[in-house]
C-alpha cells in the first residue's frame, strides 16, 4: 500500500468534516424544533432554545395529549394506514404480476400497462377529481382516503421490474406442477420477493402517514381529519392557542403557541422518526433491485 | 385468434388485473373526461357533460386574470431551478460521499441524510416556520449573532423563492443519491486497478473513471426530469406561502386550489389545471421519448 499524499490526506480530512456538517444539517432543525417542545414558553420566545431544552418541562405535550382532536385524528391515520397499506399491497402485487409476464405469453399485457402508465402521464386535475370522489359518495368516510389512491402505479412498476427478474423456471415449474396462477403468485413470487415487498409496503405506510391534502379535500367536517391534515390545519390557522384551550394560567405561562405547536409537530413525526431504522435497511436494497431491466 | 385462445388459457392473468382496472377507471379516467368542464359554464347538478358549453371563454378568461401569468412565470422558475439544484447536489455529494473508506461513516452519514426525504411537508414546513421565524427562529438567532440583520425567510420576497428551492434540495438530495451511489458501485474496479498501474492521480480517476462511469444514469435523470418543469411542488409551497409572498411563490398548483376550492370557479380552475396538465402532458412524453433514444430507457 503506497502512503497516500498530503494533499489527499488533507482532502479526505476536509471530506469527512464536510459531510459531517451536511449530516447535522439534516437532523439539527429537527432536533431543534424538539428541543423547543420540551422548553418554557420564555425560553424558547428569546431565543435561547438550542438543541437542548431550556427550563425542561412536559406541559406542552400534556396540553395536547388532553385535547381530544389530536388523539381523534391519530387514531383516523391509524386506521386509514392498517387499512390503506393492506389495500394497497394486495392491488400492488394482484396487477404487477399479470404485466410482469412476457407479451409473448400475455399478448394484452403491454396493452393494460399503458391503461395504468397513462394515468401518471396526463391527469383531469384537481376540480374533476374531487367531483368524481364525490359522485362515488366516499366523502367523509375512510374509504375516500383509501380507495382514489389505492392503485400506485409506481409502486406496480417496481414490483413488476422485481417480478421480470426473477427465473422463468419458477413460474414455469410452479404451472406445470399444476398450481394457478394465484398459487404461484402467492406461494411461489411473494415469498422470494420480501426484500422489494418489504420497501413497498414501507414506503406505502409512508405515504399514508403523510398524505394530508386528501383529508383537507374529501373530509367535510374537521373532526375526521387524519393526523397530518389536522397538523396542517392548525399550523395554517395561526390561533393555535386558541385551539389548544390554554385557560389555566399556569399552563399558559410555561406553554405557548410556539412550544405546543412544536410538540404536535414532533408527535406526527414520531411513528416516522420509530420506522426510519427499520425503512432505510430495506428501501435502498429494494429500490435497487427493482430497477433492475432485462 | 391468439389473443382469444390466450384469454380462454390464462383468464386468472385478466381476471386479477379486474380490481385495479376499476379503481383507474373511476378514479382516473372518469376525472380525465371531467376536463370537459373547461369548456362549460359548470353547474354542480348538471353534471360534467349537461352543462352550458361555452367553447374557449374560460381560457380567455384566465389569460385576463392578473394572477395567472405570474403564478405561470414563478412555477417554471422555481420548478427548473429545483430541478438543476436537485441534479448538481445529489452528484456531487455521491462523488464526496465514495471516496470515504470508513463503511461505518458512509453508512452514518447515509442514514442521517435520507431523513427529510420521509418526512412530510407539513411537518417539515411547520419546522421550517419554526427555525426560520425572524423573532426566536434559531437561524435567525444565529445570523443575528454573527452581526446581520435578521432575515425574514417566508415573508420577504427577496427571499421567498431561495428558501423554496433551498428547502425542496435540503429534504431530496440525500435521497437522490442513493441511484449515484448504486451507479458508482457498479463501475468495474479493474479500471481504477488500471488506472493506478498508469500512474493517475485519485483526481484523474475520479475525472476519465468515476464521473463518465455514471453520465449515463445522469443523462437519463435529466431527461425524466424536463416532464417536472412544471411541477413546483403544490404541498411545499401550499404550507409555506402565504398572501405576502403570492407575487413571487404563488404557483399554478396553488392558483387552481384557491381558484377552486376556495372561490368555487369550478370552470375557470379547471381551465388553469388542463393548460398545465397539457404542456406537461407533452413534456413528459417528450422526456420519456427522448429517454429511450438516449439511453434506451423503458418506464416498464
Amino acid at each position: 500500500m503506497i502512503k497516500s499524499s498530503l494533499s489527499r490526506r488533507t482532502f479526505l480530512v476536509c471530506n469527512l468534516v464536510f459531510l459531517t456538517g451536511l449530516s447535522l444539517l439534516c437532523v439539527l432543525p429537527i432536533l431543534n424544533v424538539l428541543a423547543v417542545s420540551f422548553s418554557s414558553a420564555g425560553a424558547a420566545a428569546a431565543g435561547e432554545v438550542r438543541f437542548w431544552p431550556v427550563d425542561f418541562n412536559v406541559k406542552a405535550y400534556e396540553v395536547v395529549m388532553k385535547e381530544g382532536k389530536f388523539f381523534g385524528a391519530f387514531g383516523m391515520s391509524v386506521e386509514r394506514l392498517l387499512l390503506g397499506t393492506l389495500i394497497n399491497m394486495v392491488l400492488c402485487v394482484l396487477t404487477a404480476y399479470p404485466l410482469s409476464k412476457d407479451s409473448k405469453r400475455f399478448p394484452l399485457r403491454t396493452a393494460y400497462a399503458w391503461i395504468f402508465v397513462f394515468t401518471i402521464l396526463f391527469n383531469g386535475g384537481l376540480i374533476p377529481w374531487y367531483l368524481a370522489v364525490k359522485q362515488t359518495h366516499l366523502l367523509d368516510t375512510i374509504w375516500a382516503l383509501i380507495l382514489p389512491g389505492a392503485v400506485n402505479v409506481f409502486n406496480i412498476i417496481l414490483m413488476l421490474n422485481f417480478f421480470r427478474g426473477l427465473p422463468k423456471e419458477l413460474e414455469e415449474s410452479s404451472l406445470i406442477d399444476g398450481a394457478g396462477h394465484l398459487k404461484t403468485l402467492f406461494l411461489i413470487f411473494l415469498p422470494i420477493s420480501l426484500p422489494s415487498l418489504a420497501t413497498v409496503t414501507l414506503f406505502t405506510m409512508v405515504g399514508h402517514w403523510n398524505s394530508w391534502f386528501d383529508g383537507l379535500m374529501l373530509m367535510k367536517s374537521p373532526d375526521r381529519y387524519p393526523l397530518a391534515t389536522y397538523l396542517q390545519s392548525i399550523e395554517i390557522d395561526l390561533s393555535t392557542l386558541r385551539q389548544l384551550n390554554l385557560t389555566d394560567p399556569d399552563t399558559a405561562r410555561v406553554v405557548s403557541n410556539r412550544t405546543g405547536r412544536a410538540a404536535q409537530i414532533f408527535m406526527t413525526a414520531l411513528p416516522i422518526l420509530i420506522v426510519y431504522p427499520f425503512l432505510q435497511k430495506y428501501f435502498v436494497s429494494g429500490l435497487v433491485m427493482g430497477s433492475v431491466k432485462e | 385468434m391468439r389473443v382469444l385462445k390466450s384469454f380462454k388459457r390464462d383468464y386468472t392473468l385478466h381476471l386479477m388485473l379486474v380490481p385495479a382496472l376499476l379503481l383507474v377507471l373511476v378514479f382516473s379516467y372518469y376525472p380525465m373526461f371531467g376536463f370537459v368542464i373547461a369548456f362549460e359554464k359548470f353547474v354542480a347538478y348538471k353534471g360534467f357533460f349537461h352543462s352550458k358549453w361555452v367553447g374557449f371563454d374560460n381560457f380567455r378568461y384566465i389569460f385576463k386574470m392578473p394572477d395567472f401569468l405570474p403564478a405561470f412565470r414563478n412555477t417554471a422558475i422555481i420548478a427548473i431551478l429545483k430541478i438543476v439544484g436537485n441534479l448538481i447536489v445529489p452528484i456531487v455529494i455521491a462523488l464526496l460521499l465514495n471516496e470515504v473508506r470508513q463503511t461505518f461513516i458512509k453508512r452514518g452519514v447515509q442514514i442521517l441524510v435520507y431523513l427529510p426525504h420521509f418526512l412530510s411537508w407539513v411537518i417539515l414546513a411547520g419546522i421550517l416556520k419554526d427555525i426560520l421565524s425572524p423573532s426566536g427562529g434559531i437561524v435567525n438567532e444565529l445570523i443575528t449573532a454573527l452581526g446581520f440583520k435578521p432575515i425574514f425567510f417566508l415573508g420577504d420576497n427577496h427571499w421567498f423563492r431561495f428558501t423554496l428551492i433551498a428547502s425542496d434540495v435540503w429534504k431530496e438530495f440525500g435521497f437522490n443519491t442513493i441511484v449515484y451511489t448504486a451507479a458508482l458501485t457498479s463501475i468495474n474496479p479493474s479500471l481504477y486497478e488500471a488506472a493506478v498501474v498508469d500512474g493517475a492521480s485519485r483526481w484523474k480517476q475520479t475525472l476519465y473513471i468515476t464521473l463518465p462511469g455514471i453520465v449515463p444514469i445522469i443523462i437519463l435523470l435529466a431527461t425524466i426530469s424536463l416532464g417536472n418543469v412544471l411541477n413546483a411542488g403544490f404541498d411545499q409551497v401550499f404550507n409555506l406561502y402565504s398572501p405576502v409572498t403570492y407575487s413571487t411563490g404563488d404557483i399554478l398548483d396553488t392558483l387552481v386550489y384557491r381558484v377552486g376550492i376556495v372561490s368555487a370557479q369550478y370552470s375557470v380552475s379547471t381551465a388553469i389545471g388542463l393548460f398545465k396538465s397539457i404542456i406537461s402532458f407533452v413534456l413528459i412524453c417528450a422526456s420519456y421519448g427522448l429517454a429511450y433514444r438516449l439511453a434506451n430507457y423503458r418506464i416498464f
